[in-house]
């Protein structure tokens, strides 16, 4: 069964003086799968990106990557994987071209100008080729990471926040490209704090204080989350969003356009606040909870 | 695959020398700033002053004192203001506005000719001791300079001694400090231009947040100190020959020497250097940190070198930790290859200390390199 896995890492340990950042980690992830990690701020995601590719040494626990150990085979694990790092760390003083030859020579890449053409091209990156990569905005700096990172053509992709201040365009493109390169069998575990990409994942991870919450399809994560949601129309809904997120058993009341949702564990005291003097005024109906309703819910969950 | 890649060095050289390239200020701050010191220091720093200001107290203005007043000009060291009064004098010392007050008792012409032997007084500043130093010994050849004037009997005797001493100034019979300071001082330059384009090497990586990345990709950390150093090397060695072209046009520095064997020198020296600067780099967390860690090995190694001071004169604890320091063997080895003319053997001793320094700091630089971001 783990020959199979490209990530199987086990009880993973990490303490920053008093802090753990990851607090006994079980992770795994089988080929082919876009793997979302998600979770508040610090909730230990980098950390544990950083532990798979050897860049920090976990406290304790371990397991393989692509079939190494993360222990004691760093080195080789990182000939094979592609890191894209939270912030652009490419050579802003260097041109998307030479960054991607500096790239493609320390990977011992056979041919390096081949290689840089063909992912230019595939990363429609051609027109800015001679531009320094100081110069490019946003979405272009995350398109040239990405490239640099899929260059040497590995097998695993870990991807810490890639699209963090990119426009929704560029985030639609790149995740295009995620999926066309998962589609050709490349393994991708990409942290995020958006949930239209959480829902674009094969599988979701979400992680508190460095433990594992929940993980599955984001329809297993809704599923199991057993949290009852409300819809509702009508008029002042901010006013009343306000007053509803005082009532008890209201976990969170936030509104969406036109629509408010309520939601929470339970049923009941959801019931009392619809038929409470400022719900009352409102036209309610009950709807599956949305993978974001589920997320708010989770993430004051590990607040108390 | 552990082992060093010559290609991927490759790489992060290429990549550097692009960096370097693009960065034009720090581009002319090589070479402006070596130019810049050697005019600063090598003309305002002279050990063998003259000119400097003495008061004059005297009460008869008679034959013998205009005669001793002349010779004391004539030595060149002395700058002589009459005064009217031993309070003035004080005052003067006091202020600092007078480094000498020469003091001629009254009937000074009638005393000497009785043979009374009459006492003048000398009063020097002697808190900067150097600086009076050559002075004051120039006052010894005064002895005789009234004989000219004097009957027969009270002319002074040649010493009669059982022997002689002669001394000879050899390599600077002038005594010219420039000769002393230029050589060091081509030193002291090399070391502040070629520490600190290293000593932020590393750290700039880690603060640009492109030092995650390097870490990520497989890169040894031999082939990213190397590839760091390299570039500086042949930068530090275009400093070298714009150094010793001034030094040589401006400042008259012979080369009695080889020059090959001064380049060899200045490149283990600045190699040397590059390496401290890496080591630095890469123990310290940010730029500020590792700015302040140069200052710390800098300064000691400024004073410590011999540069300034004479090495022999300092106490033997610190002769030992100025002997660690590469600038110190440096500086030795240029003095003697550029003055005295020496050759490889008799420099030898100053070199492998060099090379026994980069040797040691290069696995420190080697070893310090964090390979994970713990």
């Amino acid at each position: 069964m783990s020959e199979t896995l490209v990530i199987d890492a086990r009880d993973l340990h990490k303490t920053y003086g008093a802090r753990k950042v990851v607090d006994g980690l079980t992770l795994a992830v089988t080929p082919g799968q876009i793997c979302g990690f998600l979770g508040a701020n610090g909730s230990g995601k980098t950390t544990t990106i950083r532990m798979l590719c050897g860049l920090v040494k976990p406290d304790s626990g371990g397991g393989t990557c692509l079939g190494m150990d993360i222990l004691t085979d760093a080195q080789k694990i990182r000939r094979q994987i592609g890191y894209m790092t939270q912030r652009f760390s490419f050579y802003d003083d260097l041109t998307v071209t030479e960054n991607l030859e500096f790239v493609a020579e320390v990977y011992d890449m056979a041919n390096p100008s081949q290689a840089v053409a063909g992912i230019l091209e595939r990363m429609s990156l051609g027109d800015r080729a001679d531009q320094l990569a100081g110069e490019l905005s946003g979405g272009w700096k995350q398109r040239l990471a990405l490239a640099a990172c899929v260059l040497h053509k590995p097998k695993l992709l870990l991807l810490d926040e890639p699209t963090s201040g990119v426009d929704a365009k560029a985030r639609r493109e790149f995740w295009d490209l995620i999926h066309d390169m998962a589609g050709e069998g490349l393994t991708v575990l990409v942290s995020t704090h958006y949930m239209d990409e959480a829902a674009r994942c094969s599988r979701i991870v979400y992680l508190s204080e460095g433990k594992l919450v929940v993980q599955g399809t984001p329809d297993e994560v809704v599923q199991s989350s057993k949290l009852i949601t409300y819809v509702a129309t009508g008029a002042n809904l901010d006013a009343t969003a306000v007053k509803l997120r005082s009532m008890p058993g209201v976990e969170s009341a936030a509104v969406f356009g036109a629509q408010m949702h309520i939601a929470g564990m339970d049923r009941a005291a959801l019931e009392q606040a619809k038929t409470s003097p400022t719900g009352a005024a409102l036209t309610w109906h009950e709807v599956p909870p949305m993978l974001e309703d589920v997320f708010i819910h989770l993430l004051s969950e590990s607040k108390t | 695959m552990n082992g060093f890649s010559f290609r991927r060095f490759r790489a992060v050289l290429r990549k550097e020398w692009l960096q370097i390239r693009r960065d034009y200020f720090t581009l002319r701050m090589i070479v402006l700033l070596p130019v810049l010191q050697l005019f600063l220091f090598g003309y305002a720093i002279n050990t063998n002053p003259k000119h400097l200001p003495t008061g004059l107290i005297t009460a008869d203005h008679s034959q013998d004192e205009r005669t001793l007043i002349a010779a004391l000009q004539n030595t060149g060291y002395y700058n002589i203001i009459p005064l009217d009064s031993e309070a003035q004098g004080e005052q003067g010392l006091a202020d600092g506005s007078l480094l000498f007050v020469v003091n001629i008792p009254p009937d000074f012409d009638r005393l000497v000719d009785r043979g009374d032997k009459p006492a003048i007084l000398v009063d020097a500043d002697a808190t900067d001791p150097s600086a009076i130093g050559n002075a004051t010994a120039a006052l010894a050849g005064l002895s005789n300079v009234l004989d000219r004037d004097l009957p027969p009997n009270l002319r002074s005797q040649p010493a009669v001694t059982p022997f002689q001493v002669v001394v000879h100034a050899r390599y600077n019979p002038e005594a010219l400090t420039v000769l002393n300071v230029v050589p060091g001082l081509i030193c002291i330059v090399l070391i502040f231009s070629t520490l600190f384009v290293t000593t932020l090497a590393i750290t700039r990586e880690t603060e640009r947040g492109t030092m995650e990345n390097l870490l990520a990709m497989p890169l040894r950390p031999a082939e990213v100190m190397l590839a760091k150093v390299v570039p500086y090397i042949v930068i530090g060695y275009v400093q070298v020959a714009i150094i010793m072209t001034i030094a040589v046009v401006v400042f008259g520095l012979p080369v009695r020497g080889s020059v090959l064997l001064v380049a060899l020198a200045l490149g283990l020296f600045i190699t040397s250097n590059l390496l401290l600067g890496v080591t630095i780099s890469t123990i310290a967390r940010n730029q500020m940190q590792a700015i302040q860690m140069a200052m710390f090995v800098l300064m000691p190694s400024f004073i410590l070198s011999g540069f300034l001071f004479p090495f022999k004169g300092m106490p033997v604890w610190a002769q030992w930790i100025g002997q660690i320091f590469p600038v110190t063997h440096a500086l030795r080895v240029m003095r003697s290859v550029l003055l005295k003319g020496d050759g490889f053997v008799a420099i030898w001793p100053q070199l492998w200390p060099i090379i026994l320094f980069i040797v040691v700091i290069g696995v420190v630089a080697v070893k310090a390199y964090r390979e994970t971001l713990d």
